[in-house]
């Protein structure tokens, strides 16, 4: 049995609609990262889900109990807001006893469980100081401490890593992770980092403008983006327009502007649809010389370089005007290549994905919000 | 044995509070109380006895007299207000951004007049510039009459001003100062396009609140006014002579144009552009140079001394003078005039408790819910205007039409009355010093707690009232004192029973034989026991902190 789920759950504020048609289901003790930009309803979902809002439409199961009536102090989730909400006027101890004391736990049991948990996330020796002294990171920790004191079984965590800096947010990801796991808790985590969120959760939810764009494993998800805007908003992707020209048992052929030909694995389009083609930009590879045009090997000018460390990024413009961009281990590249050099790039049809032409055009199927 | 007792209301206050009905129940109790004791009575009051109003209408010379008092009211408001926006931002400036090693003492000594009740402020004054006074010996004295209630009206109104510009200076990130500075530009200039122009709320609120206060004053005006009225003193003049239209018709104009002028301010403060496009590089360059600020503190400071600080505590001196001929002994012994004083303090500080512990009870819940906008925009939007009625409104007028209101009720005693009079004048203060302090917690927190297991009363206890008690206090004092020190409304309202200002203002006046003495040390007992009870607060509450 699932340990939360939410059936058709919709939330409007005015005419907008912060969740729509929202269904899913979490595991118990699943880490579940809800991935989506400013505005997605990352937050209303959360909230619902912790009964601060109460949705317009449909269900919130908790354990099996129908939780919609249920008050928020009765649902044992603990919301923990971007800012941690760590009370200023309470010490660390004070701060992660208030969950048991609220409980009703004799003082002695909540100080005992306090002083465990904070052991737990390496806080035992700052219990007498206020907030206000503590990092970012310990602030963080805090927070879970005291979640963790609670007794609670799901947590909430609103973009928990999002005001720190970026060292500590990678070191705190598996950290955090850790925890979580090693106190039977099943996490929702929102974020808008979709390096965080592959790395941490068991599962990805992607939310778009309050509706689930795709819920699944990280591989999954990144392998088999469903949609355009999950390819977009998850990992970094070449968008191209075509036209099937035809189809076979192998794949199918697409003509690009000025009748340039690729060929992709995934045989569904009619012949003369309009589709999208979707590669990943690791997936592009790059060679120095143009080798003369070949399907799926073009040629093209390089129009800019981007040095990421590990990556070169190249920006290569076709000889029809599309654009398309490879990311090129550091380690990989041979030569030297520089802009306004003539390269060949390369993919291989079974690292593509197509999609329907979306009614309202590309750019209005990438934007976030 | 008291902690267990405390423990269980604490618990079934807790518990009760997860229920939603019970909440629906003490937030519709709060705003049904604002609505049948706050709103409608002057409402009511007022408008059952218009009728009265067309009495005056027939007396020319009467009219005439109505007119102009109400005239003066505004007149003097308006300028007062101006001028201690002139004189109180320099001094705002000097006590905030200011090197003096004189800072502090300075902005203690800027509170002095708002914490002596106006009716020993009215007092102080007419003595300081008096033919007694010490300007006398510069053969100069101000009689009492329209420049003296000017003065007086500067005085009192001043630390508001002085106080609301300190506290949003204190708040303003100086970083856009900071920007403009390393722009080239110099500090006259960052003031006047930068500084100023961003803090146009407060500037508006610092003016509204210097207005409102001077438009309301009554017991300190009537000391000072002489033949002059202004409107409440008009009131106090119609209401000693027995003449209810006069009464009726200037209060409902007070009333009616107070309100006006407030939404009218407000409306427009909003559009009101500080011209920022010009920059004059070499005045400007001039009026930073630190001779030219040296100047200017100087004379601010100038300013303060002579017209606010030295008028108000001019009083101590012949206060001193009571303690050796005779009067204290008088005092004390409760001889003569004495036992109606002390019966007095005693009735001033009976509603003055009873007042702020019914208001801090009934504008609780409505200051979670101006702060927490429960009841939607425009909901909270007209509650946060009907909360603000009476502060806008000449407390005399006000006091008027509750008077009418409340004794239609006969079998109401004279002492609810004025109960229930003091509680409109003052409901104000405590819920807006709440519900701004609410609002400045984040609302997760609270949602924290909650979803932490904190049942929502139990979050109050917890989080909500810990994190505001300074506020709290400074509400609860503001409503005492406000209480203690109003002398407008008890003057409309009262018929047999004298509060301590109503009683001093009438020996004052000489409506009662007493001696200069009497006065000096009857205004200096409630000047010190208005002292000593905020001590004994700010003691309380420093004892339960550590």
């Amino acid at each position: 049995m699932p340990f939360l789920r939410l059936l058709n759950v919709a939330k409007r504020f005015g005419a907008i609609k912060a969740l729509d048609d929202v269904t899913f289901e979490v595991k118990d003790r699943e880490y579940l990262c809800v991935l989506g930009s400013t505005g997605s309803g990352k937050t209303t979902l959360l909230r619902s889900i912790a009964g601060i809002l109460k949705p317009d439409e449909g269900e919130v199961y908790i354990d099996g109990e129908k939780a919609n009536d249920i008050a928020t102090e009765e649902r044992n989730t603990v919301y923990v807001p971007q800012n941690y909400a760590l009370f200023p006027h309470m010490t660390v101890l004070e701060n992660v006893m208030f969950g048991p004391l609220a409980k009703e736990i004799d003082k002695k049991t909540a100080e005992e469980t306090a002083m465990r948990v904070l052991k737990l996330v390496r806080l035992d020796k700052r219990a007498d100081a206020y907030p206000n002294e503590l990092s970012g990171g310990m602030q963080q920790r805090v927070a879970l401490a005291r979640g963790l004191a609670s007794g609670a079984k799901l947590l909430l965590l609103d973009e928990p890593l999002g005001a720190l800096d970026v060292r500590l947010r990678i070191e705190l990801r598996t950290e955090l992770k850790k925890l979580a796991k090693e106190s039977g808790f099943t996490v929702i985590h929102v974020t808008h980092d979709q390096e965080e969120a592959m790395t941490i959760g068991d599962r990805l939810l992607v939310l778009r403008r309050g509706h689930i764009q795709q819920h699944g494993t990280p591989y999954h998800v990144y392998n088999r983006p469903e949609r355009i805007f999950v390819a977009n908003f998850v990992g970094n992707t070449n968008f191209l327009e075509a036209i099937v020209e035809s189809r076979s048992k192998e794949g199918s052929i697409l003509r690009l502007r000025e009748g340039l030909k690729i060929r992709v694995q995934d045989p569904s389009f009619e012949p003369g649809e309009a589709v999208i083609v979707a590669i990943r930009e690791e997936n592009v590879s790059i060679t120095p010389e143009p080798r003369g045009d070949e399907i799926n090997r073009r040629s093209g000018e390089v129009t800019a370089v981007y040095f990421l460390g590990s990556f070169t990024r190249y920006v290569v413009k076709l000889t029809n005007g599309d654009e398309i961009a490879s990311r090129t281990p550091v380690k990989e590249a041979k030569v030297e290549i520089n802009q306004g050099d003539w390269v060949s790039v390369n993919f291989d049809p079974g690292n593509t994905h197509i999609y329907e032409y979306p009614t309202l055009g590309l750019p209005s199927e990438l934007e976030a919000s | 044995m008291a902690n267990r007792i405390f423990e269980v209301v604490s618990k079934t206050l807790d518990d009760l509070s997860s229920r939603p009905s019970v909440k629906k129940l003490v937030y519709s109790a709060a705003v049904i109380f604002l609505v049948s004791f706050i709103l409608l009575p002057p409402v009511i009051g007022i408008t059952f006895k218009l009728g009265l109003a067309e009495q005056v209408f027939s007396d020319p010379a009467l009219l005439s007299r109505a007119e102009s008092a109400v005239f003066w009211s505004f007149a003097i408001a308006l300028s007062v207000a101006a001028l201690d926006i002139i004189a109180g931002l320099p001094l705002a400036w000097f006590i905030t951004r200011g090197h003096s090693r004189w800072i502090n003492i300075v902005d203690a000594l800027a509170d002095i007049p708002f914490v002596i009740p106006t009716v020993a402020l009215g007092y102080s004054t007419l003595l300081f510039w008096g033919s007694t006074g010490p300007v006398s010996v510069l053969s100069f004295s101000i009689p009492p009459g329209l420049i003296l209630v000017f003065l007086l009206h500067f005085a009192f109104s001043f630390p508001v001003v002085v106080r609301v510009m300190v506290g949003a200076l204190m708040a303003h990130n100086t970083i856009y100062e900071t920007a403009a500075k390393t722009l080239g530009a110099r500090s006259f200039t960052i003031a006047r396009t930068v500084t100023l122009p961003l803090l146009r709320p407060s500037l508006i609120a610092a003016f509204l609140l210097a207005f409102a206060r001077s438009l309301s004053e009554t017991g300190a005006t009537v000391i000072v006014a002489g033949l002059f009225e202004n409107g409440p003193v008009f009131i106090k003049n119609a209401k000693d002579a027995g003449l209810e239209g006069p009464m009726v018709l200037v209060s409902f104009t007070l009333i009616l144009s107070s309100v006006a002028v407030f939404a009218l301010i407000r409306l427009l403060g909003n559009r009101l552009k500080i011209p920022i496009n010009n920059v004059l590089p070499d005045p400007e360059a001039r009026l930073s140079s630190k001779r030219s600020v040296n100047l200017r503190d100087g004379f601010t400071l100038l300013i303060f001394a002579l017209f606010v600080l030295v008028p108000s505590i001019y009083i101590t001196l012949p206060a001193t003078g009571a303690l050796t001929d005779g009067t204290l002994q008088n005092a004390f012994s409760g001889a003569g005039v004495w036992s109606s004083f002390w019966q007095s303090m005693a009735l001033s500080y009976g509603i003055g408790v009873l007042v702020t512990l019914i208001n801090i009870a009934a504008g609780l819940p409505v200051a979670v819910l101006v702060a927490r906008k429960r009841l939607g925009k425009l909901g909270t939007t007209l509650l946060d205007a009907v909360v603000n009625v009476p502060i806008v409104v000449p407390s005399v007028a006000l006091g008027v039409s509750l008077g009418f209101f409340w004794r239609s009720f006969t079998f109401i005693p004279e002492f609810w009355i004025l109960v229930f009079s003091h509680m409109t004048i003052t409901y104000t203060y405590f819920v807006q010093a709440m519900a701004a302090a609410i609002e400045g917690i984040p609302e997760e927190m609270e949602e924290t707690a909650r979803t932490l297991g904190s049942k929502p009363f139990h979050v109050f206890r917890k989080i909500i009232l810990p994190l505001t008690k300074y506020s709290f206090l400074s509400g609860a004092i503001l409503v005492f004192t406000r209480s203690v020190d109003e002398t407008g409304a008890a003057t409309a309202v009262s018929q047999t029973l004298k509060t301590a200002p109503v009683l001093l203002v009438s020996w004052v006046k000489h409506q009662v034989p007493v001696t200069d003495s009497d006065i000096a040390l009857g205004i200096a007992f409630l000047v010190l026991t208005s002292f000593a009870a905020l001590l004994a607060l700010r003691l309380l509450v420093y004892r339960r902190k550590k």
